[in-house]
């Protein structure tokens, strides 16, 4: 699974994006996010700030949304576009 | 009409392109954007903005949609410029043209205000001693997104 990573987010990680294996069928995006906060340092921080928003094939979605082998998954901070 | 682009817009243009052939537009309601001196710092040099290609036309052709099934609009044009941006210098136009004055003045507020709580782009403040910051998501920026669930005055299609 392909999971990408944007503005303040992606600077704290380093990291504009990362392969992560498929997780147990029915899996949640808050479950994809423990896997890679369980990495430790910096994505254990990175994510720690409760206003992290999420989206499954480029649509915002609820961490309880399930995740699926293929999806383009990413994070980032609450937008601050216009 | 949905634009991500680096380089700047011309609002005469823009706006020109908005109005239908046969003469049926009889409102153009139009929001451009610019660079402020002041955002969350007070010494800024400009902007830079990221996105997130793909999603972002997707959630702007999705706003665009919702007005469209709101109001009596015609055409509908959003430009979002991304990268550097200076001082003074053009982020963001939304032109709507509408038969009817007040279609074009909700529909033109309504792509706004959802565009910064839900398009996902990204400011950061470049600072004139060299620093930069990240942009906060002002908590007044989703109440105005917000109203627009609640308040239904702002859903009439009224003709004027």
């Amino acid at each position: 699974m392909n999971v990408l990573f944007f503005a303040s987010l992606r600077e704290q990680l380093q990291c504009a994006q990362t392969q992560v294996p498929d997780l147990p069928c029915g899996s949640t995006v808050r479950e994809l996010m423990q896997h890679l906060v369980a990495r430790g340092e910096p994505w254990s921080s990175a994510f720690a700030d409760a206003r992290v928003l999420a989206a499954v094939n480029q649509e915002m979605v609820s961490l309880d949304t399930p995740v699926q082998a293929g999806d383009e998954v990413a994070f980032f901070p609450p937008v601050t576009g216009g | 009409m949905i634009r991500i682009q680096e380089q700047d817009f011309d609002i005469q243009t823009e706006t020109q392109a908005l109005r239908a052939a046969d003469a049926q537009t009889g409102a153009l309601c139009c929001f451009t954007g610019l660079v402020r001196a002041f955002g969350d710092r007070t010494d800024l040099a400009g902007l830079f903005l990221e996105h997130y290609p793909g999603m972002t036309e997707k959630s702007l052709e999705a706003i665009v949609a919702q007005a469209k099934s709101r109001w009596s609009v015609q055409e509908v044009r959003v430009i979002h410029r991304i990268g550097t941006l200076m001082l003074g210098e053009q982020i963001v136009f939304v032109g709507v043209s509408s038969a009817h004055r007040q279609a074009a003045f909700a529909a033109c507020e309504f792509i706004m205000d959802y565009l910064k709580v839900q398009a996902p782009f990204w400011k950061k403040e470049l600072i004139r001693d060299g620093t930069q910051h990240w942009v906060d998501a002002k908590q007044s920026d989703d109440q105005r997104a917000s109203r627009w669930d609640s308040d239904q005055s702002f859903g009439a299609d009224d003709q004027g």
